[in-house]
């Protein structure tokens, strides 16, 4: 972790002193976070491309501005979400996106679906499509707030404090929305999990 | 403490994520040992969480790291540019 840092340390320190082409080296790690970030928020794989150039771009010209007090892929996940928002907002008008959101965060039922014949899962069930299909289905079927926690700590592992600083949200925020996320995915994803166990009906019931 | 179903769902993240203090996490496990419907729960929720983080499920479009670093070259060969003419 701490040499990752002294790294890219070193490399901003020479990309400012004009070393330019190191940036391409110093943002390669970041790419894909870049670009899952931006998708959470837009949901369109175009504008998710062109955000994250966007957001590669604007790292760029002001990397003089970053002063280290965050991690730097904490710097640049911040970037990509106000640029996923700006292309958000652009995209829909800010208005009505909001709105269900801040509906979305006070309503729902967040306890998870119980399985009543589960066994422990193969692990090559989990290698069908159709798991990940559902799953990505799922992720963006998602209400905006949960969607990015979600995005931002269990597909691109950034820690609650990081997901929080990039947010401008606080830790008990993210916790309460990771949780909440994915129980929901749970709930979603429980009748494709199910069908990949043998059906043992009856083989143990308790109500919960 | 004796715990139910409802109070292991309301830590189950946490519980995932190894938040939870010691005291917590024992009375969380003593309930696990005996309830198959909070373990399938937390096993279900754990393999999402697997199937998450495997680069298969989320995969970039064909082509997004060539095109971004193309992009990136044009825009340090315009502010050079930029430089140059001041």
């Amino acid at each position: 972790m701490r040499t990752t840092e002294t790294h890219e340390a070193g490399l901003i320190a020479r990309v400012l002193a004009g070393e330019k082409e190191l940036f391409h080296e110093l943002i390669r790690p970041y790419e894909r976070m870049v670009y899952l970030t931006l998708f959470s928020i837009v949901k369109n794989e175009a504008e998710a491309g062109d955000g994250a150039q966007q957001t590669v771009i604007s790292a760029y010209r002001h990397l003089a501005s970053f002063r280290g007090d965050a991690k730097f892929s904490t710097w640049l996940a911040t970037i990509a979400i106000n640029e996923g928002r700006k292309r958000l907002r652009k995209a829909k008008g800010a208005a009505e996106e909001s709105l269900k959101e801040q509906a979305a965060s006070h309503e729902g039922d967040f306890t998870p679906a119980p399985l009543t014949d589960w066994r422990e899962i193969p692990l090559e069930a989990l290698e069908r499509k159709e798991l990940r299909e559902a799953l990505r289905v799922a992720v963006a079927e998602l209400p905006g707030i949960y969607r990015q926690v979600f995005a931002l700590r269990d597909l691109e592992e950034l820690s609650v404090e990081e997901t929080a600083q990039a947010l401008g949200i606080n830790p008990g925020a993210v916790k309460v929305r990771l949780h909440r996320a994915r129980i929901m995915l749970q709930k979603r994803l429980v009748p494709f999990l199910k069908t990949t166990a043998p059906a043992r009906r009856g083989f143990f019931r308790r109500a919960p | 403490m004796k715990l139910n179903c409802k109070h292991v769902w309301e830590h189950i993240s946490e519980y995932i994520d190894d938040t939870v203090d010691a005291k917590l996490r024992e009375d969380i496990e003593r309930h696990l040992e005996h309830c198959e419907i909070c373990s399938a729960i937390l096993d279900s929720t754990r393999n999402i969480l697997v199937l998450t983080a495997d680069d298969r499920t989320f995969e970039l479009p064909v082509g997004y790291s060539e095109r971004l670093h193309e992009r990136l070259a044009k825009e340090m060969e315009n502010s050079e540019k930029d430089s140059t003419k001041e």
